[in-house]
């Protein structure tokens, strides 16, 4: 295993449009083993395309994003799903759950897909909802959950599977004061057990609690001290 | 992805809008049911024709003897060896000729002005198993025996309709009759007959008898047989009644009961296949409609599935599968509706329900094709969906 998860040279995204829209001007940046990576900056700064370039859910017009050392550019859609599911969890600021499962139903909805085994796959759930704290809700239906219940029941979802990247668009973004103290104590919990996380926020609060921090302005990615 | 998982998934789609999927079932199982009613139905139906035609025509021979000058065809006592044919039920030799065809029979000697009292009736000739073979009843008195014959006694029997005509109700003052100038005792009343109605205007007079009007050799056997024995029979039945001149007889069999069986197939009722078909397309129709709004609404849902690792063949299998399984579900409903359908018609016309099993098996598949094709082209735009819009 390389030691950088993320590496990213020279990547430009530029959106069809009359003229261009350069959302991505020359970005390099990595993220190594261990990482937690605040990307800040304002509405409409390239935050959402560089995390959909770094999710795998878009293709950078040009420049290299290799993941865990495999160059993602050159790979056929199929190849980057499954890059996708194996190796990147995602946690959303809607938090995605479906809303007529279980929660341990949906958290093992992360395992249908790819080649993993049917069997343990509840007890693998189960133990990834006992890491987020939420082994004593895991046959509630989402909208019985609080907004951190279901932010965490998320971030279970995420972890199922082992990935090497743990992928947060706004992740408390819904959620109030008290609710983002605590998924931000679980992020800490994770990096701890060595977990790579990059968080994209706008809020201070959640920035300065990742190790480091980069802003993004008009496409271009400063690293801040 | 496991193809339980898919299953799994699809169910799961199918139940968490449950009143939803239940109605866009609807159309199909109008559908489905429109068909197994109209095609069970009209298989039974046919098969009641078919039963018909068995007991009625299908075991009905009648052998036509040709008019000879000298030495006659048929005796008349060879009817005996065509009754110990194995197969045969009942059987009778009729002598008709166009002399007798229009004899005036009265039944008094009275001259009524006011009402005509003499009638024109056929007059034949037969052996005793006239009733049984022309499926008849004796409705009063008896039919002649084989005493009578032997004797050459001067009785007759009516059929039912002559027997009105002539003004004759009951037998018990041996009511007499007059054929030209001789008087007949009419001993019984022929009616009910389901085979050569026609007797129910004649009257028959035992052979021995019948010479006298020209009556000498025999025109004509009815043979009935048991069922599936009649093909055998009118093969046999010349050679038994005429040795060595079989070949001069006609025989008029029954078709064979395959084709009736045929011609009733092709009564079914074109109009209820063609709705069938219509409420079919309809229940499409709902089927896709209902997807494709199901699939705008699950936007997210689409785009959290690709971000799990779902390739696009995934999202559209899980979309056609759900379609397939409601399309499924209304084939099984309408398949269970329409049966119950057809045993309750069969049951109220008191017919045996004829269910062809490749119906029942056929029409929840037919649902399931219809749930495929409906789904396609939904399940085609979830998977066209880039994972970026879907989340967004």
């Amino acid at each position: 295993m390389p030691e950088q998860v993320i590496e990213l040279t020279s990547v430009r995204r530029d959106y069809p449009a009359e003229p261009p829209v350069r959302a991505l001007d020359d970005v390099s940046f990595g993220v190594a083993r261990g990482d937690y990576l605040a990307i800040v900056g304002p509405s409409g700064s390239g935050k959402s395309t560089l995390l959909n370039v770094l999710g795998l859910l878009d293709r950078p017009s040009s420049g290299s994003y290799r993941l865990d050392g495999i160059e993602t550019t050159a790979l056929r859609d199929g190849a980057r799903t499954r890059l996708r599911g194996d190796r990147i969890g995602f946690v959303f600021q809607s938090f995605h759950l479906l809303a007529h499962r279980s929660v341990v139903e949906n958290v093992m909805l992360a395992e249908i897909y790819g080649g993993h085994p049917r069997k343990g796959r509840r007890e693998r759930a189960l133990a990834a909802l006992d890491r987020v704290g939420l082994g004593h809700r895991v046959n509630f239906l989402p909208d019985r959950l609080s907004g951190g219940e279901r932010q965490r029941a998320a971030m279970a979802r995420a972890l199922m599977g082992g990935p090497s990247l743990l992928l947060c668009d706004e992740p408390t973004g819904n959620l109030d004061s008290r609710n983002t103290g605590a998924v931000l104590d679980l992020f800490d919990e994770l990096r701890e057990q060595g977990l790579t996380i990059v968080v994209i926020t706008h809020e201070r609060e959640v920035s300065t609690r990742a190790g480091r921090r980069v802003r993004i302005t008009d496409g271009v990615l400063v690293e801040e001290a | 992805m496991h193809v339980r998982d898919l299953a799994g998934e699809a169910v799961a789609g199918m139940l968490a809008r449950p009143v939803r999927s239940a109605l866009t079932t609807l159309g199909t199982v109008l559908g489905i049911t429109t068909l197994v009613i109209t095609l069970g139905v009209a298989a039974t139906a046919g098969n009641q024709i078919v039963g018909r035609f068995d007991e009625l025509v299908a075991t009905a021979i009648t052998v036509e003897v040709p008019e000879t000058t000298n030495v006659p065809l048929v005796a008349w006592d060879s009817l005996e060896r065509v009754t110990r044919l194995r197969g045969v039920v009942s059987a009778a030799a009729v002598a008709e000729s166009k002399d007798s065809a229009n004899l005036s029979v009265r039944s008094n000697d009275l001259v009524d002005p006011t009402s005509v009292t003499t009638q024109t009736l056929t007059v034949l000739a037969a052996t005793t198993g006239l009733p049984e073979a022309a499926r008849g009843r004796i409705v009063r008195g008896r039919f002649y025996d084989a005493g009578h014959i032997r004797r050459a006694d001067r009785v007759a029997v009516l059929g039912d309709q002559a027997a009105k005509m002539l003004g004759i109700t009951r037998l018990d003052r041996a009511p007499a009759i007059f054929i030209g100038r001789h008087a007949y005792t009419v001993i019984g009343i022929l009616g009910d007959l389901r085979r050569e109605r026609n007797l129910s205007t004649a009257v028959m007079v035992p052979p021995t008898v019948g010479k006298q009007f020209g009556l000498r050799d025999v025109t004509r056997v009815l043979v009935n047989t048991s069922l599936g024995a009649a093909d055998l029979i009118a093969g046999q039945a010349p050679d038994a009644l005429s040795p060595g001149n079989g070949d001069m007889l006609q025989v008029v069999a029954p078709p064979s009961p395959t084709r009736a069986r045929d011609q009733a197939q092709d009564d079914v009722n074109a109009l209820f296949l063609i709705l069938g078909l219509v409420s079919l397309v309809v229940g499409a129709v709902g089927i896709a409609n209902v997807t494709l709004v199901t699939v705008m609404e699950r936007v997210a849902e689409i785009g959290l599935r690709r971000s799990l690792g779902a390739a696009r063949r995934h999202i559209a299998a899980q979309f056609l599968l759900e379609s397939t399984l409601i399309g499924l579900a209304g084939g099984v409903i309408g398949a269970s509706v329409g049966v119950v359908a057809v045993v309750a018609v069969s049951a109220a016309k008191q017919w045996t329900p004829l269910l062809d099993v490749r119906l029942a098996i056929g029409a929840p598949i037919a649902g399931a094709v219809v749930g495929l094709l409906a789904g396609l082209y939904p399940a085609l735009r979830a998977a066209r969906m880039e994972p970026v819009d879907a989340l967004r």
